[in-house]
């Protein structure tokens, strides 16, 4: 924390926000009474993959944007392959490549909300929003809550051997390939992931009452913290079913109604636009037809238990008509987001189970030939949310244009509410502890955000410069527009 | 009786007109090169199959073996200069092996880890080198060329199409094609060709099957190349 005199306001910087991915900042504006005047989200870092993977072949592709992050290079990888297909022409893989692509990613989606339940996030809701800092970390959580400590770490590693077991290593491994696949499991490694099976659904219907239990031990408070209404957007099937790696795009408004269904993700560009501001390197998209002020909305876990119809997995189904019946119908607190990423968790638990038991993963046809595109688009539904991949490529091959917008980008301007909100209620007016300021990051950290994903808006910030002299007078400005 | 050399206190035999790499190829002992491969004439350029013959410095690649030659290979020295050669390589170049497809099977890489470099060491040059992507099987990544020539000569002497030359100088050097137009395309070059299956790194490849060796199974994935009897990776499986 920072805290910085400007004239006779205040100017707060929490820099970095802690336990998330990437690298990002808050700043807190206040007048000389302590009154809040600006809260906003910064993202500091500059990543640029839309631009350097410009005049690579596109088989690379999958391989390169997977370094955007390390904690869910899966999804960028699998969205890229996806892309990539189409590229090839191919819009049916063979069953051993569809479903090995689909147990990668329901390995990476339950690791992910495994570690970011379990060790970003459990800190804050077992000790307290403003416990001493120093308390507010796993090994802490391990030594008073040993089992639930275990229990997040057990869960995570099965999740990284499933991906290991298919990609090769449990982090940047490479099994997706234009078209297909490099390799199926083989019957010891599917037989070793199966061992597990047990007791790993065990926990995960456990992760899910461990959330449900925090969020309702202290429903007056979790049920307002950083409270914003906005609309939902996801992808579910063609039944309205929670889908995790393909289908098509559903939005509900904030009273819950459907407001657009099935569309077509590989339209995206027809009904999602993105601003660029200022302030920040991430960018803002809203839904075209609403425009900028209304058109904002969330992806992620909370927007996509809100918006399937059911869940095809039994025990996740079962978690999820309690999560809405508690909810009314819809759920708009953010903290209610740690309870639908367990209900994710304890489907992909199922999904995986579904999957060891098919004989198709074990497979020899691997890869599908067709006749190439120009242009490929891959969507899915990354740990964070919503994921759109959109690549453009010459005769040769080489990457002529790629738009990325990444799950926590969505979650941009929810992010940003939800700090003034939570800022509004426990910073404006009052004293500033860093139990206080850690409130903003636990609002921050319910939309489990990967800052360094969700950061390309190179070429297209607009820039203001403001040059002062030793008194602090304004002498001259320049802006560079983003238009 | 065979007549020997001696490598680092190891009597090793060879055969006339064979070089001490080849002696010592033969015999299992391994000296780290590049420009170097069984079958093909010396080319002597990366220099870091240097050794010492009799406390005098040679390319072990271009030196006769001659019988009771005190050879030095594996010592301190040596080994800290040829992990400079390989950091200038890396420093020179563009080799960004995260997402390169030859990772796992690529000689540079497995040159650089046998020698222990943590990191190029050098300012990194981020030389602007263009890329062939004409042919729909032949991809030509200058970035990651170390102008070894190997394809130069595999193009020569095995394809017998003369597709390669290296142009220019110092800095300026770079692969050409043989064609009207100087791209892969109009050349004669085949996916099948020896001129890409010897490439040492990921300059030449091709594109018909991508990333298909799955992570595990790549060459160098499981025994160091230093364990390996062999002296350029085996892409055959890759390549077709």
């Amino acid at each position: 924390m920072e805290i910085i005199d400007k004239n006779k306001g205040k100017r707060i910087v929490i820099d970095p926000i802690s336990r998330v991915e990437g690298h990002g900042k808050v700043t807190l504006l206040l007048d000389e009474n302590n009154r809040l005047q600006e809260a906003r989200l910064h993202i500091v870092e500059f990543r640029g993959f839309e631009k350097f993977i410009e005049g690579r072949p596109y088989e690379e592709v999958a391989v390169i944007v997977q370094r955007l992050c390390g904690i869910c290079p899966v999804s960028h990888h699998l969205a890229a392959a996806k892309a990539i297909d189409q590229l090839v022409g191919v819009n049916q893989l063979s069953p051993t490549a569809e479903k090995i692509r689909r147990l990668l990613h329901y390995g990476q989606v339950l690791q992910s909300h495994a570690l970011h339940f379990f060790y970003l996030s459990s800190p804050d809701l077992l000790f307290g929003f403003e416990t001493d800092l120093h308390r507010r970390n796993i090994i802490e959580v391990i030594k008073d809550f040993p089992d639930i400590g275990r229990q997040g770490i057990q869960l995570r590693k099965f999740g990284q051997d499933i991906i290991q077991a298919i990609s090769g290593k449990k982090i940047h491994g490479v099994v997706a390939v234009p078209g297909g696949i490099n390799r199926s499991l083989d019957i010891p490694q599917r037989d070793a992931l199966r061992a597990q099976l047990p007791d790993i659904l065990k926990k995960s219907k456990k992760a899910v009452a461990i959330a449900r239990d925090l969020y309702l031990s202290n429903i007056d408070i979790h049920k307002n913290f950083g409270f914003i209404e906005s609309s939902f957007l996801s992808l579910v099937d063609s039944k309205g079913a929670l889908e995790l790696y393909d289908g098509n795009i559903r939005i509900k408004d904030k009273a819950g109604k459907i407001f657009k269904d099935q569309l077509d993700d590989n339209r995206y560009f027809d009904y999602i636009q993105e601003e660029v501001r200022s302030w920040s390197y991430m960018k803002f998209p809203f839904l075209s037809e609403l425009g900028i002020e209304k058109g904002w909305y969330r992806v992620g876990p909370l927007a996509r238990v809100n918006n399937c119809a059911f869940i095809s997995t039994p025990l996740a189904e079962q978690a999820r008509k309690e999560f809405i019946q508690f909810h009314h119908g819809l759920a708009q607190a953010p903290l209610a987001y740690h309870w639908a990423r367990m209900i994710e968790l304890l489907h992909c638990a199922e999904q995986i189970e579904n999957l060891l038991q098919d004989e198709d993963i074990t497979g020899n046809e691997l890869v599908v030939k067709g006749c190439p595109q120009e242009e490929g688009i891959g969507v899915i539904e990354a740990p964070r949310g919503t994921l759109f991949h959109h690549y453009k490529i010459n005769e040769e091959g080489l990457i002529q244009k790629a738009n990325l917008i990444v799950s926590t980008t969505q979650n941009n301007q929810a992010m940003n509410d939800s700090v003034r909100e939570v800022a509004r209620e426990y910073i404006d007016g009052q004293e500033i502890t860093e139990g206080a300021l850690n409130q903003i990051e636990v609002a921050i950290r319910a939309y489990d955000p990967c800052l360094s994903c969700a950061t390309h808006a190179m070429g297209k910030m607009p820039l203001k410069v403001e040059l002062f002299d030793h008194n602090g007078e304004l002498l001259d400005t320049k802006i560079k527009s983003s238009v | 009786m065979p007549q020997t050399i001696n490598i680092d206190k190891q009597n090793i035999p060879f055969s006339e007109g064979q070089s001490i790499i080849e002696a010592a190829e033969q015999a299992g002992v391994y000296i780290p090169h590049l420009c170097h491969k069984a079958g093909y004439k010396a080319h002597g350029s990366c220099r870091l199959c240097t050794v010492t013959v009799n406390g005098r410095w040679v390319s072990a690649c271009t030196e006769p073996a001659e019988a009771h030659q005190q050879v030095e290979n594996n010592t301190r020295e040596l080994q800290s200069q040829r992990r400079a050669i390989v950091q200038l390589l890396f420093a020179e170049g563009n080799h960004h092996c995260p997402f390169c497809e030859k990772s796992g099977n690529c000689q540079l890489q497995a040159v650089a880890y046998s020698l222990d470099m943590h990191d190029t060491h050098f300012a990194h040059q981020l030389p602007q080198r263009s890329l062939d992507a004409s042919h729909p099987d032949v991809l030509l990544d200058r970035d990651r060329c170390i102008q070894c020539e190997l394809c130069v000569r595999a193009s020569q002497e095995y394809d017998k199409k003369n597709v390669f030359a290296l142009s220019g100088r110092g800095p300026s050097t770079q692969l050409i094609i043989n064609s009207e137009s100087g791209k892969l395309k109009d050349s004669q070059i085949n996916k099948n060709d020896e001129a890409i299956k010897v490439c040492p790194t990921g300059a030449l490849m091709n594109r018909s099957k991508p990333f298909s060796i799955p992570i595990g199974q790549r060459q160098f994935d499981k025994i160091p190349i230093d364990q390996q009897n062999t002296c350029v990776p085996d892409t055959t499986e890759a390549s077709t």
